[in-house]
């Protein structure tokens, strides 16, 4: 985080650069070929930030699709990459969730730890402090289902290392408003 | 009215639906269905380019010149590839073009087959939207909200990619209804309230500019009118960027001339000095803007923009309104009229004294000759020449696209078409071929360098064919002349690869086509070969010689401000104003 700073372009936009903020959009698309690649493609070509990306259809009959994406960057950063995924021609829609009020996120993780003897005790004891489910043992290992706030799984993972951590598949944010209203 | 066809007929029949009488394309075996549709009919003309690229730059120049959504039809793999170039441009400069490409077989897709390419994935990057059509059911609708997409709000390019097994299956066209497209529905009208405002800040400017762009031309010959009429009411200066020239006519006394980084001299310091400035259609492209930082430090800024992520993408303003030039225009014309301004009279007076003590300096002046032909001579002769006649001007990039730009006066929307964006070399003559084809007996000049020409030369071969009759006025210096100017100001003088050798003898190479060659190099007789050109009945390339060494000036040196340009008078050492981080730019 000590990097020097580099001198600013002449070009470079005179906005401050130093607010960094992270933001979860929600992102309503058509289900149709090649729209997550326009998305991912927006992100990579102007140089954004992608921490997590998920992506499901949410409603069947209308062919809709939910991407959710947490992205970091200015506030005006921030402001562009809205407007320009609104830009894309088969988006519906694009909600910047982290200024829209108070909201949910939630990851799903998967995380593999092998061990033997006094550790495994450990191990399940932790597990059940953080609610994570058993859905896979064996004499030397366990999987743990966990859900929960994407600090919540990196502080589980963090733990699980020196136990024997194998290795961990995890689902990305998933996101959705506090309330009775819809994006 | 529905009818049973195949999907080359639908493709077109959808054209002639969408009012298209010309398209630029180039045949190959992944759009012979396609090809042979066309042979049925006669009302759709094809024009054969001589290279997909031409073809795309022809559909450009034919939508610029006309406002109309320009069509180009190339078969797959390198036909798509060749293209790329000319959707980019169209992307960077906003022009409607629809793109319908072959594509090999759905069966065939993803196996490596022969002229085989993703065209969707290649071109997702440098096209508004872009559509693979799978089955023959989707067709007629694709079709349709193709032409939607590539003229709604902010225009751009749009590809279809159609494989050959559609174009043979049969199915159900029916014609265009009233697209209500289910997301793409740009805003039109600007938010009232805003526009109250920008009033408001208008009436009580005291050092106010008006800075347009391409897209008051993009919205239609009623945007320009709106705006003479709002500068006019106003009384405020006016300056306009490289794409938005002709939005204004550019004898006015009111108008500043073009500005940015060749821009002049007034119209650059009355940018840096204003208290407020009214961007409408423009968007703060870093050609315009210069150093950022120093960026018209003072000054409150509007913003109207029909694409949302223009407003405080480069430069933040006070109050940005999203609509369509026209109608934000008229709003404000409509408020302006209904209420009576204030205007700090005495405050307009000296800063239009200003302006003059600026527009004194001549920043566009050279050192005249009577022993070499100047190149901003020869542009002042050619406007001079063919002002009162119905004049559509293209260009290349580089030095005489800036000369152009800075001594042929516009007065008219629609008349002048240039790479602005993407600056294209190659794109002046194809663009003057599409803008012919649109103006059958309208004069069409290609303002090209030597190096730039022969990018695309061989749709000189498009022209001849067609009998299309664009003059060709090369501004022949023997380098690439912008290039050659950076290498100056930046690498010591050290022309590196910049000197075009070997130039072929332009008056044969037109012979060779079966066009009419014409060479000067005497400013004596300058007029009577400009005269002989716009006479000539047929295609004409006009091989000007002129200086050299020519600079193009005045120029914001790149890294620097509005306020520290070069002016023609201070160029003795135009190797020393660059600082390192300048040296870094482009």
């Amino acid at each position: 985080m000590n990097a020097p700073a580099s001198p600013p372009s002449p070009y470079s936009s005179a906005i401050g650069k130093s607010n960094v903020e992270s933001h979860t959009l929600s992102v309503l698309v058509d289900n149709e070929p090649g729209v997550l690649a326009r998305v991912v493609g927006l992100f990579s070509g102007r140089g954004y930030n992608i921490e997590s990306l998920t992506v499901a259809e949410v409603a069947h009959g209308e062919h809709l699709s939910r991407i959710t994406i947490v992205t970091t960057g200015t506030p005006e950063v921030i402001e562009q990459i809205s407007h320009q995924l609104e830009r894309i021609v088969p988006i519906h829609k694009v909600t910047d969730l982290t200024v829209g009020g108070k909201f949910i996120q939630r990851e799903l993780a998967m995380v593999k730890v092998a061990g033997k003897g006094e550790s495994r005790v450990e191990t399940l004891r932790l597990a059940e402090a953080f609610r994570a489910k058993v859905i896979d043992a064996t004499t030397e290992s366990f999987v743990f289902e966990l859900t929960g706030s994407t600090t919540k799984i990196d502080d589980f993972v963090e733990l699980m290392r020196p136990l024997g951590l194998v290795e961990v598949s995890r689902t990305g944010v998933a996101a959705i408003s506090r309330g009775p209203e819809r994006i | 009215m529905s009818r049973q066809m195949t999907g080359a007929e639908m493709i077109v029949e959808a054209l002639k639906d969408q009012g298209v009488e010309t398209i630029f394309g180039y045949p190959g075996g992944a759009v012979l269905p396609i090809y042979d549709a066309l042979f049925h009919q006669n009302k759709v003309h094809h024009v054969l380019v001589r290279h997909e690229q031409g073809a795309g730059h022809a559909a450009e120049g034919y939508a610029r010149s006309t406002g109309k959504v320009g069509v180009l039809l190339v078969t797959s793999g390198p036909g798509a590839t060749n293209a790329v170039t000319a959707l980019t441009d169209a992307l960077m400069d906003s022009i409607p073009i629809v793109c319908i490409s072959g594509q090999v077989p759905t069966h065939l897709i993803g196996s490596d087959a022969f002229q085989e390419c993703d065209t969707v994935g290649i071109t997702r990057h440098c096209t508004k939207h872009n559509y693979l059509v799978k089955r023959i059911e989707d067709l007629p609708r694709i079709l349709h909200e193709a032409f939607y997409v590539a003229a709604a709000g902010r225009p751009g390019p749009v590809v279809i990619d159609v494989p050959k097994d559609v174009q043979f299956a049969v199915g159900t066209y029916s014609a265009p209804r009233g697209i209500h497209h289910k997301t793409y529905q740009p805003k039109l009208k600007g938010d009232r309230d805003k526009i109250r405002q920008a009033v408001a800040m208008m009436a009580a400017a005291k050092k106010p500019v008006f800075y347009t762009g391409g897209g008051v031309i993009n919205s239609g010959p009623a945007a320009s009118h709106l705006l003479r009429e709002l500068v006019q009411l106003t009384g405020f200066p006016i300056t306009s960027t490289l794409m938005g020239l002709g939005a204004y006519p550019a004898p006015d006394p009111q108008w500043l001339g073009m500005l940015g980084m060749h821009g002049a001299y007034e119209a650059n310091n009355a940018m840096h000095d204003c208290d407020l400035m009214i961007a409408v259609g423009a968007r703060f492209d870093d050609r315009i803007t210069g150093r950022l930082d120093a960026f018209s430090p003072n000054s409150k800024k509007i913003h109207i923009d029909i694409d949302p992520s223009s407003i405080n993408k480069n430069v933040k303003v006070d109050l940005g309104i999203v609509g369509d030039c026209a109608h934000v225009l008229e709003d404000m014309v409509t408020l302006w009229r209904s209420g009576a301004h204030e205007q700090d009279k005495k405050a307009h007076e000296s800063w239009w004294k200003k302006i003059d003590g600026w527009r004194a300096r001549n920043s566009l002046a050279f050192k005249p000759s009577t022993e070499t032909i100047k190149p901003q001579y020869a542009i002042q002769r050619l406007y001079e020449l063919t002002k009162d006649r119905k004049t559509y001007i293209t260009t290349e990039v580089g030095q005489h696209q800036m000369w152009a730009a800075q001594h042929y006066y516009f007065t008219e929307p629609n008349r002048w078409m240039t790479s602005g964006g993407l600056g294209t070399m190659g794109y002046g003559l194809p663009a003057a071929i599409g803008a012919q084809m649109a103006h059958r007996d309208a004069l069409v000049i290609d303002i090209a360098g030597e190096a730039s020409i022969l990018m695309n030369i061989q749709e000189l071969s498009t022209a001849v064919q067609f009998r299309c009759p664009v003059k060709i006025f090369i501004l022949n210096n023997e380098y690439m002349g912008m290039v050659r100017q950076w290498q100056e100001l930046l690498h010591g003088g050290r022309y590196s690869q910049s000197y075009s050798e070997a130039l072929p003898d332009f008056v044969k190479l037109a012979e060779a086509y079966g066009a009419h060659g014409i060479r000067c190099s005497d400013p004596a007789k300058l007029d009577d070969a400009i005269k002989e050109m716009i006479d000539h009945p047929g295609v004409v390339i006009f091989d000007c010689r002129v200086d050299k060494a020519e600079n193009c000036l005045p120029m914001i040196p790149s890294g620097k401000a509005h306020n520290e340009m070069i002016l023609p008078d201070e160029d003795d050492d135009i190797g020393s104003v660059i600082d390192d981080k300048g040296k870094m730019l482009v």
